[in-house]
């Protein structure tokens, strides 16, 4: 039966964790995923969990066990952040080109430099390109449901995914969550059921070979197909999950979104203030939407223009600076997917709190005023002293 | 122990007609080291030449399970095998004994791959570590390593006007293995085959994290007549240069004591890259070395009990 119970959004992924109980987990401490990995380290400790726990001595050889792992059909996860991200992006291609369904609980934490502990998206924006499904969450439920449907997604297309969530911001903050029932993750779950295993004697395979000009373009446009189904398969699962435990989940929410003339387009905590700046401003008659968007990679560019076709402005909010000079790296897939499509409408970009600084209802609606009167400046710091 | 009459009619764990270069060392190791072991192999490799050698897309020399990941993480990556093997036995979903073996060349092991060989180590994940050691990272071009020996031209550290090679000895990272008080710890090279199959034995017989450090002269980058590989091995051992030897549970046993320590000299003018020694003005290096070679040798004797 399921059961309510106040989490945090570490432990409600820590506890997802459990309840999936992978063959293996490898992993290394970095502020604020700590959690993640002492809470899990204690569901071994007290036998919860029939995991072998590798505490591995940094983030590279975390994210290298779980390859080695995953290679013999193991399932295998880990979790991270910030700079240990960092330190797994030289693996990450690799976990995708062997594919494996490796799957990361990401805490988002700004990259030094300067070092900073707190929330922002630049960590997993930095591992945008390599091949993983990635997934944001606006609370700790969807921390949850996220990484238990992770695990599905990425075995079902041999893909390895993130389930992210916001650093402090969401993963120190208690909710009160639903809790499924174990039994009715696993059959949920099923088992992995891997094509090839490195531990298979009788049919020894040779993984992660040298791939010259005659093959690697053709095994990068197999990742690609992948990355393209995966779309698929995430809406599939999103839909399997909320027939069965009655929360469905697509490529984003679209709030408040059926006659919305200004929009904004945002991921992860910040779309739960937005919301309540929804709700406030549509009490005023004004006609606001939110597009929250969930799945990053694969990026759902048509959905995403289908959904914002009839918005008269757009503000896509970035928590993340690519340092491009072009804007954040959502304001520039936004504005790809719409120019692509054909839609002209004007989308500003608000690059915001960095660092974890706050961002706050009246910076919110201030954005949503720039909209209705009009922002000729494409690219904003909302918020920052100059 | 097993014998080359046994050996010949196993059937071979890495094939013929891989691209290794006529008068590689790393062959015989690695054919010699896995078919040492009773139980079947499980193979994680480094990136290098053993890598690149025996891999290339859609050929593989490997008729034992194999995976390459990257080029400093072969141990870590081992231990995640070793773990998931241990979590899938438990579940029953594999049966028998098998072992685990990471390779990695000296820049895999000493220097980028040296966090991660240590870490492995000290969680104690029942794997067995091999270093093939050519003591520069060839696969790239004879750039210098921490395995590089004091004296030897590469193509980071070259021979020049004013520097005669690699100003620094390298370092002893066998000694640093068995500071891990690892069960079992082993200096070996392709040129004593008995020793080294008796080894690679040894160390499948014992539980828990191992490391040899194997010797693989480099006809290339060491520049010799490929013809004088297993030759050259052996000068190495019979000079004190590179001395054979075990360490069982933190007790350090020597393999092979040479009746008569040849002068290093005899080592060092077979190869190119310590050709610029032997003409006039580096006459101090050559001491060096020698000195060098003597203190090590002193403090082996030492450990072993042989003072």
């Amino acid at each position: 039966m399921p059961s309510f119970a106040a989490k945090t959004g570490n432990e409600a992924m820590a506890e997802a964790m459990r309840q999936i109980n992978p063959d293996v987990v490898a992993a290394y401490p970095i502020t604020p995923a700590t959690e993640i990995v002492m809470i899990f380290s204690q569901f071994v400790a007290d036998g919860l969990v029939n995991t072998e726990f590798v505490p591995v001595e940094s983030e590279h050889s975390a994210m290298s066990a779980c390859v080695g792992a995953s290679s013999t059909g193991a399932r295998v996860m880990t979790g991270t952040s910030s700079q240990g991200l960092a330190l797994m992006y030289e693996i990450l291609p690799i976990a995708a080109a062997l594919r494996l369904p490796i799957i990361m609980c990401v805490v988002n934490r700004a990259l030094s430099g300067p070092i900073n502990i707190h929330c922002d998206h630049s960590d997993t924006m930095g591992g945008r390109d390599f091949g993983w499904i990635q997934m944001f969450s606006e609370n700790a439920q969807e921390a949850y449901d996220n990484t238990l449907q992770a695990v599905k997604i990425a075995e079902k297309i041999n893909l390895p995914a993130m389930a992210t969530t916001d650093g402090f911001i969401i993963i120190h903050c208690m909710e009160k969550i639903e809790m499924l029932d174990t039994q009715d993750i696993q059959s949920f779950l099923g088992e992995r059921k891997a094509q090839n295993s490195l531990l298979d004697l009788e049919k020894p395979v040779s993984f992660g070979g040298l791939d010259l000009q005659d093959y690697y373009f053709e095994h990068r446009k197999q990742m690609a197909d992948a990355m393209d189904r995966a779309g698929d398969v995430i809406l599939e699962v999103g839909k399997e999950f909320g027939k069965k435990f009655g929360r469905e989940y697509g490529y984003f929410e679209e709030y408040q979104m059926a006659d919305a003339e200004h929009v904004i387009v945002a991921l992860g905590s910040t779309c739960g203030t937005t919301k309540a700046v929804v709700d406030d401003l549509r009490s005023k008659g004004e006609k606001v939407g939110l597009l929250k968007l969930r799945v990053f990679r694969p990026f759902p560019a048509k959905e995403i223009v289908t959904a914002l076709s009839k918005a008269k402005s757009i503000a896509v909010l970035d928590r993340s600076d690519g340092l491009s000079t072009q804007g954040g790296q959502l304001y520039t897939e936004v504005c790809a997917a719409l120019f692509e499509n054909d839609k002209k409408i004007p989308v500003i970009d608000y690059i915001y709190g960095l660092g974890g600084r706050d961002i706050s209802i009246d910076e919110i609606k201030s954005i949503y005023a720039d909209l209705k009167k009009g922002n000729k400046n494409k690219i904003n710091y909302l918020g920052v002293r100059e | 122990m097993v014998s080359i009459k046994d050996l010949i009619s196993k059937p071979e764990p890495l094939t013929g007609g891989h691209r290794a270069c006529a008068g590689c060392g790393f062959p015989q190791i690695v054919k010699l080291i896995l078919m040492a072991s009773k139980d079947p192999v499980v193979v994680v490799c480094a990136t290098g030449c053993l890598e690149v050698t025996t891999t290339i897309f859609p050929y593989t020399a490997w008729n034992v399970p194999f995976l390459h990941n990257a080029f400093e993480n072969s141990a870590a990556t081992a231990s995640g095998v070793e773990a998931a093997y241990e979590a899938l036995r438990k579940k029953g979903k594999i049966k028998g004994n098998i072992n685990f073996v990471a390779f990695g060349g000296d820049g895999g092991t000493y220097d980028i791959g040296f966090q991660s060989l240590s870490g492995a180590m000290e969680r104690g994940h029942n794997l067995l570590y091999v270093c093939y050691n050519n003591e520069a990272y060839m696969n790239t071009g004879v750039q210098r390593s921490g395995a590089t020996p004091m004296g030897a031209s590469t193509s980071t550290e070259p021979a020049g006007k004013v520097k005669p090679g690699k100003q620094r000895a390298r370092k002893d990272l066998t000694a640093i293995m068995a500071a891990h008080d690892l069960p079992y710890v082993a200096q070996a090279t392709a040129g004593y085959h008995m020793d080294l199959i008796r080894k690679a034995e040894k160390a499948f017989a014992t539980p828990g994290p191992k490391f040899m450090n194997v010797l693989q002269p480099c006809r290339l980058g060491w520049a010799y007549d490929p013809k004088l590989t297993m030759e050259i091995a052996r000068l190495a051992v019979q000079t004190c240069m590179w001395p054979i030897y075990e360490v069982e549970n933190g007790k350090f046993k020597l393999s092979m004591k040479p009746k008569e320590k040849k002068p290093v000299t005899e080592l060092l003018k077979l190869q190119g890259r310590f050709k610029h020694l032997f003409k006039p003005g580096n006459e101090k290096m050559l001491e060096q070395i020698q000195a060098h070679i003597d203190n090590k040798w002193n403090d082996l004797l030492a450990k072993c009990g042989e003072q």
